[in-house]
């Protein structure tokens, strides 16, 4: 009983008033009121048939999920429901049977004779079975008209003073200003109000100044922070890719900051919809509505080694489709991913058919402007960005197929490990004709000589087949500074390196060589520039900044050099730079072995082309394609575009970045029904659709995509959208949606509390206020039933213990960054600034090691990063923050539509402990004491600042209780006072006093009351 | 009872206790105070214990997790036939529908254990010469060779084993067991995660409550600074002022209390007092002054780290000493109450250089999990104390010949047999269950889905998993997935 979930109470409460208008073994039911088929018999079914009963099990033949699959022959060949006729109904035989073997429901308690009753009654006034609330159109209602109209401020009081009048209850009073004032900033900007505002508030008389509260409030660039991080619980926004590796998403606050933005200048629903739906695809598309898209590029990402791509690739399109059903369906359709809905009619079919919206949409990167952009400059950008993306479509055909002739001949060529093998130089002559090599051991030796050389070494390979050359340079006593240059400080440049086959009485045959790789390399004088030829022969390979010491470079041939025993190879270090910088000592060698791909010239790429395609990560693939369109088709048009894109850029003198979108595929993917929900089990083929139950999509000459998708979510014919969405709002601003299952608008959700006024409310949000955001919140918060007093009701708890007819507010604990927030705010430490790349407020150095190979670094934020509001915090996914944790924030892995509110230790641990919170106590009491008045006056003050109300004679004697009590502490222990001041304190004030605040000013920050809205 | 009653019950407790307290007095509030504190209904402390669904073997429970996938080939699961193969190739038949994280089937061949085995007690329960210390348990020991997950990932594989499923958003075993049974402890959390070396790949979704309130979530105990975060007043903040501030904050909270009779109230009040419990029984718990030195060298407490040659890709310096340092507060832990200890070792994954590695990671394992396993039998605790050790996945019988690989010195991930053992609690020691093949490659008898596993694990605590659940997207959730059967041959 007591693991009785939310969902199940509210079914139990619908009975238990549906009961008494049943009255038992009363069978003329004359002056009855009918039965109500929502109310009284689907809980019954809900709870103690459809489990087995559904679209996907249907034991024994028997569907009970709509009235014509629950009269069709069973598996006996009869129906089990005869309308009108009770004893006839094989389902009333079962349910009443005293024998387990045929009891219904099978394995479990019998049904109560009430609900047994209820099924009767329900037969014999033949079967009526509207269908489900929630997938017919949202209704047209007029509010009604309640007796006790002058507590009606707007229609919505209407709705809910009706059903409040129905059980003779009379709302709550409304709450009083400093309470009104605060809940009000709680709610729509996530901070303490200004103890000035809380004055001047308090005192205005004017019959509007609760609503010209309520506009200010909606207009400060707080609100989009306070309502984008719900959203953003929606969206489970986070700035790693979670799994093992989880590594930085550090573009992810783009998005962050695009949903403030979004809700700040209040884009309506619709339009912030489709943006993040389907932002991409339309026709106006700016690089500002593609970031839209990266709502859906909050899945996770496993770079995990060895990971099959494909699966996580999957994986991550299921989320998309249950966030898509989370957050404006209100469905859990994931639960279709492997069987057909065991609740909803929602067959597996039709889940993966809106699997394939998603399907058909790729994770790429979209380069951003940053910083202020012009509209212009984001059209064009877009625009450029199609036409590339567009391009490379055409060219993903030919790229598929040339990874794949490649993958196969490099599986084809034996895997050995790459050795060095000596070489036997039998000639080395200088090109200025000065010094020959000394000779040390295998190593040469050019002591002096010009400017410039060119050295040529003709040898002789013991190896059969060599597949690259190494050069060692190494120091010697011998040398200037000890070499391993010949140059005034002991450097060198190695400005070319040539390789050829000596053919007796022919020319000699160019060896051709590539991936140049060294140990080390001076800045400007890297390893590829030997190769290059450029700068007239004068750039080479350099180790400045590591003289003196050995170091090697590296090159490798196009193919394997097949030689026999008797072959002899010329090699020509080129040595042009001047200054005497010349190879001093060094050895030669080959590199025999690991010849898979070595005829690309890429490392990189080679290693893959060598990975099994499914094992190949986002960036490898991104590689491969670069690689193929500029070097293997060497694309006319896509270099030209990206030339463009470059030039406008420039002109624009604008700064980009690349940020995580969604994007179409290069190549149209097909869409199956996964057996099973697993990848690798494909079954039949599926075109994108919505869910037959929802009606269907017009069809246009095109396949249907996410923009036909996007623009139905939002259409009239969708009947859920809408009323999710203002049940979202309601829950956020009374703690309980109006439909209690926030995330289960199915048949197995509750049923609305008021179904009248989430429709009105619905129709509202939809029409007269053109999908306003601020509109619909400003209609809800100056309603009455907002305003009302919070405090629990005694003589309520019998008849509605969950304040479901909301004849009070409820009190609601903040969430954890609005703890945070709260806290700074009132001690001043607060930094306002909005947006911007996350921040790493303090957190123990050894809680970050927990994760992955102590792989990552939590580098404490300074300055005003260190106070910056909650929501910015960096998320990371695997080790996220433990102050976000201990108050409740979700895990970002999966959408989280409420969030679930506790009360712990850890809790208590923190506020009263923590840095940031010792730190906010600190800060107020310097506060406090840089204010003239007496113990009580600043005292009162705090509370003022924290809970925004005068505090009552009782509270300042508990207060003053602990100021005295420290104050007798730290007169004798000053140097703990001193230690207790921490890096806020008080310039003029005796440490013993100031540490004394401190004591006395951590009970106000703790209070209960100040981290409840009211 | 339906949860309309529920509520209205746990208002009228709220108002009786309401009144019981009044008086207005600081000394009323104290009482009230300790009433909360000691309440055991539910509403108000949701880690009050609550009974089980039927008798329980098992109390408590100390899961020690090698993280990474240690070989059970080279370690539990002896198979001479591999060595006789070593070096030969598997019939394609076995590998075709078989997918890898990392080797590469064209060309990978088998790879014989270097270990020596022996049997050992009476059971005659076998062992690598790796774990000498405990293979003298064997007679505790439940050894299961043939366990099976789906998943071949670190992560997704932590998951299963964590939480029943690899996704995302569950709650852990830890977490159910918190859930469904409360805490016996007045002055500790419920459920304490404790880590030695370096960080698992699952980091906090290996302890997290998924979609249960954050209330049964593991707590970390840490092992340098304090051993609960935020559990040190304030540097210059003594616990006489901790208290007294404290005691205006009761005052304060319960003036709104009577205000506002809002339950979360009263809940907060009593949290705020285990708070105040817990800063001085968690530094209790981590002084081992108390501890004998024999007890303390049993565990192998103070151990420095062997020199190992080569690379250490392992925990870090120090593991050693943080490893049995651990195993010795699991006891202490579970003397006090705790319901579910979580011990985390990282670095088991030995795609190359298993020989070392794992010489130096079993060099630290296996002393003080023999010592813990033997310290509580003889305080009487293993009985009731359920002690588990598993990893995500085992290791296959075939080398791996990764990509870039020069030598083949190691094993890839093998989800579809591999062993765990489990000790005390009411599971039947001296066991060996399940079987593989002579090469270690599939189970051949008694298939254990790690689902099976949670499922008998729940039962050993008195709880059925079909019934521990918990409404999430309208799915009655459990731990368990859609599977798990109990393995009633486990339970003695």
């Amino acid at each position: 009983m007591r693991r009785t979930g939310p969902t199940a109470a509210g079914l139990a409460v619908i009975l238990l008033v549906a009961v008494p208008r049943v009255p038992g073994g009363q069978r003329q039911g004359g002056a009855q009121a009918p039965i109500d088929f929502e109310r009284d018999v689907r809980p019954i079914l809900a709870e103690n048939c459809l489990g087995c009963h559904s679209a996907g099990r249907a034991a024994g033949g028997l569907k009970l999920t709509d009235r014509d699959a629950a009269l069709a022959p069973t598996k006996k060949g009869r129906p089990a429901i005869v309308p009108g006729d009770p004893d006839a109904s094989e389902l009333l035989r079962r349910v009443r049977s005293t024998d387990p073997a045929v009891r219904m429901p099978m394995a479990r308690e019998p049904l109560e004779p009430r609900a047994i009753e209820t099924l009767r009654r329900w037969v014999a006034e033949g079967v009526v079975w509207p269908r489900h609330w929630a997938f017919e159109p949202v209704r047209k209602v007029d509010p009604p008209a309640p007796r006790a109209s002058a507590r009606v401020r707007n229609d919505i009081d209407r709705f809910i003073l009706v059903k409040l009048e129905a059980k003779g209850i009379a709302p709550s009073p409304e709450a009083d200003r400093y309470t009104l004032i605060r809940r009000l900033y709680y709610d729509l900007l996530g901070l303490p109000p200004p103890v000035e505002e809380v004055d001047a508030f308090a005192g205005d008389a004017r019959p509007d100044a609760y609503e010209r509260l309520v506009d200010r409030l909606l207009a400060s660039p707080h609100f989009g922070e306070r309502w984008g991080r719900h959203w953003l619980d929606l969206a489970r926004y986070a700035d790693s890719d979670g799994y093992e590796k989880d590594r930085a998403r550090p573009d992810a606050y783009v998005y962050r900051d695009w949903v403030i933005d979004a809700i700040n200048r209040d884009l309506p629903f619709d339009r912030f919809t489709v943006e993040q739906v389907a932002g991409d695809l339309l026709p106006d598309a700016t690089s500002r509505s593609m970031i839209g898209t990266a709502f859906n590029r909050q899945t996770l990402t496993n770079e995990e080694g060895g990971v099959d791509q494909e699966e996580f690739r999957v994986n991550a399109v299921i989320d998309r489709t249950a966030t898509l059903g989370t957050a404006w369906l209100g469905l859990t359709v994931g639960c279709a991913r492997c069987h057909d809905h065991k609740y909803d009619p929602l067959p597996q079919a039709d889940y993966y058919r809106l699997f394939a919206f998603f399907n058909d949409a790729d994770e790429v990167l979209t380069e951003v402007p940053t910083g202020a952009k012009a509209p212009e400059l984001d059209r064009r950008l877009a625009s450029l960005q199609r036409a590339l993306t567009a391009r490379y479509a055409e060219l993903a055909p030919g790229l598929l197929a040339w990874e794949a002739d490649e993958h196969r001949r490099i599986m084809a060529t034996p895997s050995t490990p790459l050795a060095e093998e000596p070489l036997e130089v039998l000639e080395l002559a200088s090109a200025a004709g000065v010094g020959t090599a000394d000779r040390l051991g295998s190593d040469l030796c050019v002591r002096a000589g010009p400017e410039r050389d060119r050295y040529t070494l003709t040898a002789r390979a013991a190896a059969p087949e060599v597949t690259g050359f190494k050069l060692w340079v190494l120091p010697d006593e011998a040398l200037p500074a000890r070499g391993p240059g010949r140059g005034p400080d002991g450097g060198f440049v190695l400005t070319g390196f040539r390789a050829y086959v000596v053919h007796e009485g022919a020319a000699d045959e160019p060896v051709e060589l590539h991936r140049a790789q060294a140990d080390y390399a001076e800045r400007g004088f890297e390893a590829e520039a030997v190769l290059s030829g450029k700068d007239g022969g004068r750039s080479g390979w350099a180790v400045g900044g590591k003289l003196g010491q050995p170091h090697w470079i590296q090159f490798r041939t196009r193919a394997p050099l097949r030689l026999d025993g008797s072959a002899r190879l010329r090699i020509v270090l080129d040595q042009q730079f001047g200054e005497g910088r010349a190879l001093g000592r060094f050895h030669l060698a080959a590199l025999t072995g690991n010849s898979r791909g070595l005829h690309i010239p890429a490392k990189d790429v080679a290693d893959g082309l060598e990975m099994y395609p499914e094992k190949r990560v986002a960036q490898t693939r991104r590689r491969l394609l670069d690689y193929y369109v500029s070097e293997v088709v060497r694309d006319e048009r896509a270099r030209a575009l990206r030339q463009e894109i470059a030039a406008l850029l420039k002109e624009h003198g604008a700064r980009t970045m690349e940020v995580r979108t969604i994007g179409t595929p290069l190549l149209a993917r097909k869409t199956h029904v996964l057996d099973r929900g697993d990848f690798l089990s494909p079954r039949q083929e599926v075109e994108p659709g919505i869910p037959a139950i929802l009606g269907s999509l017009p069809t246009h000459s095109g396949n249907l995509n996410r923009l036909d998708l996007a623009r139905w979510l939002v259409s009239p014919e969708n009947p859920l959208t809408a009323r999710v969405a203002v049940n979202h709002v309601w829950n956020l601003l009374f703690r309980r949606g109006l439909v209690r299952s926030l995330d289960d608008f199915g048949l197995r959700g509750e049923r609305p509390t008021h179904p009248e006024l989430l429709d009105w409310l619905a129709g509202q949000f939809r029409n007269e206020l053109g999908w306003s955001r601020k509109a619909l919140i400003r209609s809800i918060v100056t309603s009455s039933t907002y305003r009302q007093a919070s405090g629990y009701r005694p003589e309520l708890v019998e008849v509605d213990p969950e304040n479901r007819l909301l004849a009070r507010q409820n009190r609601i604990r903040v969430e954890s960054e609005i703890v945070r927030d709260l806290q700074l705010a009132a001690s001043g430490l607060l930094a306002r600034r909005i947006g911007g790349p996350s921040v790493f407020p303090p957190m123990p150095e050894d809680l970050a090691k927990l994760s992955y190979a102590n792989s990552f670094t939590w580098k404490n934020s300074d300055g005003e990063d260190r106070y910056r509001r909650g929501m910015y915090t960096f998320f990371k996914r695997t080790i996220p923050h433990p102050n976000l944790m201990t108050f409740d924030s979700p895990d970002a892995n999966v959408s989280c539509v409420a969030r679930t509110v506790s009360n712990t230790p850890l809790q208590a641990l923190m506020l009263l402990n923590n840095e940031t919170h010792v730190e906010a106590a600190q800060a107020l009491a310097c506060r406090l004491l840089a204010r003239s008045g007496d113990d009580a006056a600043r005292l009162g003050h705090a509370m003022r600042v924290c809970v925004s109300r005068p505090a009552t004679e009782r509270e300042i004697a508990s207060l003053r209780g602990v100021l005295d009590t420290a104050r007798r502490y730290y007169a004798a222990h000053r140097d703990e006072a001193k230690s207790l001041l921490g890096r806020h304190a008080p310039p003029t004030v005796p440490a013993e006093e100031a540490a004394a605040w401190i004591a006395a000013v951590r009970v106000v920050l703790n209070l209960d009351e100040f981290i409840t809205r009211e | 009872m339906q949860e309309r009653e529920l509520v209205c019950e746990r208002v009228r407790e709220m108002t009786r206790r309401y009144f019981l307290g009044v008086g207005g007095s600081g000394l009323g509030m104290a009482a009230l105070a300790q009433l909360l504190a000691a309440d055991d209904a539910p509403a108000v402390n949701p880690l009050a214990p609550k009974p089980p669904h039927f008798p329980a073997t098992a109390r408590a429970c100390i899961f020690i997790f090698l993280e990474g996938g240690p070989s059970q080939i080279d370690l539990f699961d002896p198979k001479p036939k591999l060595n006789a193969l070593d070096g030969k190739p598997l019939p394609e038949s076995l590998t075709k529908n078989v997918r890898f994280a990392f080797i590469k089937k064209e060309s990978a061949v088998l790879l014989g254990s270097r270990r020596t085995f022996a049997k050992h007690g009476q059971s005659g329960m076998e062992f690598s010469d790796l774990l000498p210390n405990l293979a003298r348990c064997a007679d505790d020991l439940l050894m299961v060779r043939s366990m099976h997950t789906d998943q071949f990932n670190h992560h997704p594989a932590q998951l299963v084993l964590h939480c029943g499923r690899p996704f995302f958003g569950l709650p852990t075993a830890g977490a159910w067991l918190t859930y469904g049974l409360g805490s016996e402890s007045q002055n500790l959390p419920g459920y304490v995660v404790l880590s030695a070396g370096r960080g698992t790949s699952g980091g906090a979704s290996l302890w997290q409550s998924g979609f249960l309130p954050s209330v049964y979530a593991g707590v970390v105990f840490r092992s340098q600074g304090e051993p609960v975060l935020n559990l040190t007043n304030p540097p210059g903040l003594p616990p006489e002022l901790q208290r007294r501030g404290l005691d205006a904050l009761r005052e304060m909270n319960d003036a709104r209390y009577r205000q506002v009779h809002d339950p979360e109230i009263a809940s907060r009040l009593a949290s705020y007092e285990l708070a105040f419990r817990m800063q001085a029984a968690a530094p209790e718990l981590a002084d081992l002054a108390g501890e004998s030195r024999s007890t303390l060298e049993a565990y192998g407490v103070g151990r420095p780290d062997p020199p190992i040659a080569g690379p250490q890709r392992g925990g870090g310096p120090g593991q050693y000493n943080a490893f049995a340092t651990n195993c010795l507060l699991a006891r202490r832990l579970v003397e006090r109450g705790v319901r579910f200890v979580s011990l985390f070792h990282a670095s088991w994954d030995h795609h190359s250089n298993l020989d070392a590695e794992l010489t130096q990671n079993c060099g630290m394992a296996d002393q003080p999990v023999a010592a813990l396993i033997q310290d509580l039998k003889q305080r009487g605790l293993l009985e009731s104390t359920l002690v588990v050790w598993a990893g995500e996945f085992g290791r296959t019988p075939l080398g791996e010949n990764r990509q870039g690989y020069a030598k083949v010195t190691g094993r890839d991930h093998h989800p579809s047999a591999f062993t765990i053992w489990m000790a005390g609690g009411g599971v039947r020691g001296g066991t060996t269950y399940g079987e593989t093949d002579e090469i270690g490659w599939t189970i051949t008898r008694d298939p254990v889905h790690v689902n099976d596993f949670q499922a008998t694990l729940l039962r050993l605590f008195g709880l059925d998993h079909l019934k521990l659940t918990h409404r999430f997207q309208a799915l009655d959730a459990r731990l368990t997935g859609v599977g798990g059967h109990v393995i009633r041959d486990w339970i003695s």
